[in-house]
C-alpha cells in the first residue's frame, strides 16, 4: 500500500504554494523527520518532513511548481516490502484531509443575538429578625476573614501590608495575631507576581484571599486575573478550579487624583468566568465576603474605601451568609426604581428621601452582585414603576448602567413609560481639586434630578 | 474529576517513575541501562508525535497556533526523570512534550489538538491549554511568562501544605525578560519555596536571538539579584540534563528554595507553524539537527555501550509509531464536542 505525502499548509489561511525544491529523488528512502523537500509562500517557506518511512516511488509535483493546492498528494512513497513501481501504479491512498471549507452556521440556539435569558435568582435572605451588633464595614470584613479561616486550614490573606501593619486601611487588623505568618503575608510590591501566585496556590488546593491595596493597583494583575483564574476552568474542560478572592478598595476615595480613583466594576463585570461583588453596608460586606471565600469560583470584590468607617447593623449569627447572585431591594416605592452599588446605594436613599418629601415614591435596589447581575428584581421593580435610573460612580461609557440599558430594553421595554436614565461619574480622568472632584461624581442631587426627569415631574 | 470524554488505554511508558536505586555520583553511572533505554523511547515518542503533529497541523486538522517541541525532547525527558509522581510541572504553550513526558496519554493530548470531545480538555482548550490534575500537569499557558508565578504559586502551595513536593516551572528565554517572572523569583527566594525554573533556552523567541532581546545572555545567572542559584546545562545531551536536573530538584525539597537551570536547546522547526524562517540560516539548523541531535546521540552511546541493539531499536520504532498512529487515529474520529460544551465549565455551581 502506497502512502501519499500530501502538500501541507502552513497556516490555518494558506490555501496554496510553491513546491520550491526537492530534496529526494525516486528510489530514495526515506525516514520520519528528514527533510524531503522545501514549499514557499509568499509570507513563509517551509521544509517539509517525512512522517512516515518508505521509498520514493514517484514525485507527483516537479520543483519550481506554483500554486500547488493544499492537501494535493506531492509524492508516493513505498512501504517497506512493497516494489516502488508497484507503489507508482498504485491509485494515491490519500489521507483523509480536513475540508477546508467554512464551517456550517452554528445551531440558531447557539447563535442568535437574542437576549441572555433572565437566571432565575437565587431567593433573596430572609428578612433578618434576630440580634444584631452595630459595627464598621472595616471590622465586618475582618470578621467575614477571620470566621471562614478558622473553618478552613487551607485559606490565607495575602496582599501589600495586612500583615505587620493590618493592612493599608486596617481591614485585617488582628488577624496575623490569630492565624500567624504562615496565614497572613506581607507581599513585596508586586501585584502582577502575587496574583500570579495566588493563582498558582489556588490550583495548587489552597483558597487565596488576595488583597489588592486599591483596585487601581490590580491593573498590573489584570493578565493574572483574566487569562489565569477567569478562564482557566473553562480551557481545561473543568479539570482546574481556581477557588480565589480578590479584594480590596475600589472607586474614588477622596483629593487622590486620577490614578488612585478609578472604579473598575464593568471592568470586571464584562469576563464570563468571574463572579463579581461589590457591598455596600457592614452587613452586605460580612455576608458577601463569607460567600465569596466559600464560592469554588474566582470572586472580585470591590469594597469601597469611604464605607470602611461606616456603622451599620450586622446579624450577630456567625452562620449569617448572603447568597451570590441576588439584588436586595433596600427602600420599598412606587414611582421609580433607582438601582445602585457600593458607595451610591448610600447616595440613593439619600436622594429617595429627598425625593419623598417631593412627593416622588423611589424603590431602591441595591445590586450586591454584578456577575451574575440579578435582572429578575429589577425587572419585577419596573413592572411596578415603570421608570428607572441607575446609578454608578464610574465612567459612563460602556458602564454598569449602559449593560443595565441594554437589559432593560430586552427584557422590560413594555413596561418603561420613559428611557432609562444613567447617572455616572463624569467622562473625565478624576480631577484632584476639591471643587471639581465633586463635580465629576455622581451626588444624590443628581439622583434627585434623574428622577424627576423620568417621571417627567 | 474531568477525564477525557473517550478514555483510551494509556499507551505510554510510566515516564515519570522513579527509577531503581543507582549508586550516586554525577555522570552516566547514576542511570541504569533500562532507564537510559527509558529516555530513548520517551524522546523518541515525542518526535514522532510531533511529525505528526505537524503533519495534521498541514493537512487542516489542527487550527490556531501549534509550537513544535523537536530538538529540545532531551531537556523534559531528562528533568521528568527526577521527580516523583506528586510534584507539579507547568509549562508554555510549547507544551506536548511535557505532557507526554508527565505520562498523559497520547491520544487525548493529540485528540485536544484536533479539537475533539475526546481531548484533554474537551476541546475547548487546543494546543496552548491543557490540563491534567491526574498526573499534575497545570498547563500550557498561553501568555508568555505567566506561568512563572503559577508554577512559584504551586511551590507555595507545596510548602503550605508542609509535604516535599517541588514544582517545575519550565519557561523559554523569550520569557525570561518578562516583569513577573523576576516578582516571582524574588518571592521564591524569600520565602524558600520548593521551585526550580528550567529556562528552555532555545536561542529564539520567536524570530528575536537571545543576543537581540537580552542585555545579559547568561540566563542562569538572572536569579543572582535575589540569590537563586543557577546552572548553564547541556539541554541536548538528556544525562547532562539528568545530572544538573536532581541536584537542583534535590536542592529545592530540601527546603533551600528556588534553582534556576538553563537548558541550551534547540528548536528544529519554527517558533509556530507559520515561521518565515528567515533569522535563522538553513546551515545553522542543519549542524544542531545533524551534530547535536539529542536522540541521535543517545541511540548512538546506547548501540556503543551494548546497551542495545539494532533490533531492539527498530521494535522502539515500531511501538512508537504504532503509538502515534494510534493517537492521530483517535485524534481524527472523536467526535467534535457537542455543541452543549460550549455553555459548560465558565463557573462551577452556576
Amino acid at each position: 500500500m502506497s502512502i501519499s505525502v500530501l502538500m501541507p499548509a502552513l497556516s490555518p489561511t494558506m490555501t496554496e504554494g510553491k513546491l520550491a525544491k526537492w530534496h529526494v529523488k525516486v528510489g530514495d528512502v526515506v525516514k520520519s523527520g528528514q527533510v524531503i523537500c522545501e514549499i514557499e509562500t509568499d509570507k513563509a517557506t517551509m521544509e517539509v518532513e517525512a512522517v512516515d518511512e518508505g521509498t520514493v516511488a514517484q514525485l507527483l509535483v516537479a520543483e519550481g511548481t506554483e500554486g500547488v493546492a493544499v492537501n494535493t498528494p506531492i509524492c508516493l512513497l513505498a512501504a517497506e516490502g512493497e516494489s516502488v513501481a508497484d507503489a507508482a501504479k498504485a491509485a494515491p491512498a490519500a489521507p483523509v484531509a480536513a475540508p477546508r471549507s467554512e464551517p456550517p452556521p452554528p445551531s440558531p440556539n447557539v447563535a442568535s443575538p437574542s437576549p441572555a435569558p433572565i437566571t432565575t435568582a437565587p431567593s433573596a435572605e430572609p428578612e433578618w429578625s434576630g440580634k444584631t451588633v452595630h459595627m464598621t464595614v472595616r471590622e465586618a470584613l475582618r470578621d467575614a476573614m477571620a470566621e471562614e479561616m478558622r473553618k478552613d486550614g487551607n485559606i490565607f490573606l495575602m496582599g501589600e501590608e495586612v500583615a505587620q501593619y493590618h493592612g493599608a486601611y486596617k481591614v485585617s487588623q488582628g488577624l496575623l495575631e490569630e492565624f500567624g505568618e504562615k496565614r497572613v503575608i506581607d507581599t513585596p510590591i508586586t501585584e502582577h507576581g502575587f496574583a500570579g501566585l495566588g493563582v498558582g496556590a489556588a490550583f495548587g488546593g489552597l483558597k487565596p484571599i488576595v488583597e489588592f491595596m486599591t483596585f487601581n493597583f490590580a491593573m498590573q494583575a489584570m493578565d493574572q486575573i483574566i487569562n489565569s483564574a477567569a478562564k482557566t476552568h473553562y480551557m481545561s474542560g473543568g479539570q482546574m478550579t481556581c477557588p480565589i478572592v480578590f479584594r480590596g478598595p475600589n472607586g474614588a476615595a477622596s483629593r487622590v487624583g486620577a490614578q488612585h480613583s478609578q472604579c473598575y466594576a464593568s471592568w470586571y463585570a464584562h469576563v464570563p468566568g468571574l463572579r463579581v461583588l461589590a457591598p455596600w453596608s457592614a452587613a452586605d460586606a460580612k455576608g458577601l465576603l463569607k460567600a465569596a471565600i466559600r464560592d469554588p469560583n474566582p470572586v472580585i470584590f470591590l469594597e469601597n474605601e469611604m464605607l470602611y468607617g461606616q456603622s451599620f447593623d450586622v446579624p450577630e449569627d456567625p452562620d449569617f451568609i448572603l447568597p451570590i447572585g441576588k439584588a436586595k431591594i433596600e427602600r420599598q416605592g412606587k414611582d421609580v426604581t433607582i438601582v445602585a452599588f457600593s458607595i451610591m446605594v448610600g447616595k440613593a436613599l439619600q436622594a429617595a428621601e429627598e425625593l419623598a418629601k417631593q412627593g416622588i415614591d423611589a424603590e431602591v435596589i441595591n445590586l450586591r452582585s454584578l456577575r451574575p447581575f440579578d435582572t429578575e428584581t429589577i425587572v419585577n421593580s419596573v413592572k411596578k414603576t415603570n421608570r428607572l435610573v441607575s446609578v454608578e460612580e464610574g465612567w459612563p461609557f460602556a458602564g454598569i448602567g449602559s449593560e443595565l440599558s441594554a437589559l432593560m430594553m430586552e427584557h422590560a421595554f413594555d413596561w418603561l413609560d420613559a428611557p432609562v436614565k444613567r447617572v455616572a461619574g463624569l467622562d473625565v480622568p478624576l480631577p484632584y481639586a476639591a471643587n471639581l472632584e465633586k463635580m465629576a461624581l455622581p451626588q444624590s442631587s443628581n439622583i434627585v434630578e434623574a428622577a424627576h426627569a423620568v417621571c417627567n415631574r | 474529576m474531568a477525564k477525557p470524554a473517550v478514555k483510551p488505554k494509556v499507551e505510554s511508558l510510566p515516564a515519570k517513575s522513579k527509577s531503581p536505586p543507582k549508586p550516586s555520583g554525577p555522570g552516566d553511572n547514576s542511570v541504569s541501562a533500562e532507564e537510559l533505554k527509558s529516555f530513548y523511547r520517551n524522546m523518541l515518542l515525542i518526535r514522532r508525535f510531533e511529525e505528526r503533529a505537524g503533519q495534521l497541523y498541514g493537512m487542516g486538522l489542527i487550527g490556531g497556533f501549534c509550537h513544535l517541541y523537536i530538538g529540545q525532547e532531551a531537556v523534559v525527558v531528562g528533568m521528568q526523570s527526577t521527580i516523583g509522581d506528586e510534584d507539579a510541572v507547568i509549562t508554555s504553550y510549547r507544551d506536548h512534550g511535557h505532557m507526554l513526558a508527565c505520562g498523559m496519554d497520547p491520544k487525548g493530548v493529540m485528540a485536544e489538538l484536533t479539537g475533539r470531545s475526546g481531548g484533554y480538555s474537551k476541546g475547548k482548550g487546543g494546543s496552548m491549554h491543557m490540563f491534567s490534575r491526574d498526573k499534575h500537569f497545570y498547563g500550557g499557558h498561553g501568555i508568555v511568562g505567566a506561568q512563572v508565578p503559577i508554577g512559584t504559586g504551586l511551590a507555595f502551595a507545596h510548602k503550605y501544605h508542609g509535604g516535599k513536593n517541588v514544582s517545575l516551572t519550565y519557561f523559554g528565554d523569550g520569557s525570561a525578560n518578562q516583569g513577573q517572572v523576576y516578582e516571582a523569583m524574588n518571592m521564591a527566594a524569600l520565602w524558600k519555596l520548593p521551585v526550580i525554573y528550567i529556562i528552555e533556552n532555545n536561542r529564539y523567541g520567536m524570530g528575536t536571538s537571545v543576543e537581540r532581546a537580552s542585555a545579559t545572555t547568561e540566563l542562569y545567572r538572572h536569579g543572582e539579584a535575589f540569590g537563586i542559584p543557577g546552572e548553564r546545562v547541556d539541554g541536548m545531551d538528556v544525562l547532562a540534563v539528568r545530572t544538573a536536573g536532581e541536584k537542583a530538584v534535590d536542592h529545592a525539597r530540601s527546603g533551600a528554595g528556588p534553582y534556576i537551570l538553563e537548558m541550551q536547546t534547540y528548536r528544529y522547526r519554527g517558533h509556530s507553524m507559520s515561521d518565515p524562517a528567515k533569522y535563522r540560516t538553513k546551515e545553522e539548523v542543519d549542524k544542531y539537527r545533524n551534530e547535536r541531535d539529542p536522540i541521535d546521540h543517545l541511540r548512538k552511546r546506547l548501540l556503543d555501550g551494548g546497551l542495545t541493539d539494532e533490533a531492539a531499536l527498530k521494535a522502539v520504532d515500531a511501538e512508537i509509531r504504532k503509538i502515534v498512529n494510534d493517537a492521530a487515529e483517535f485524534a481524527q474520529h472523536s467526535p467534535e464536542p457537542d455543541p452543549s460544551e460550549l455553555w459548560t465549565d465558565i463557573l462551577i455551581g452556576a
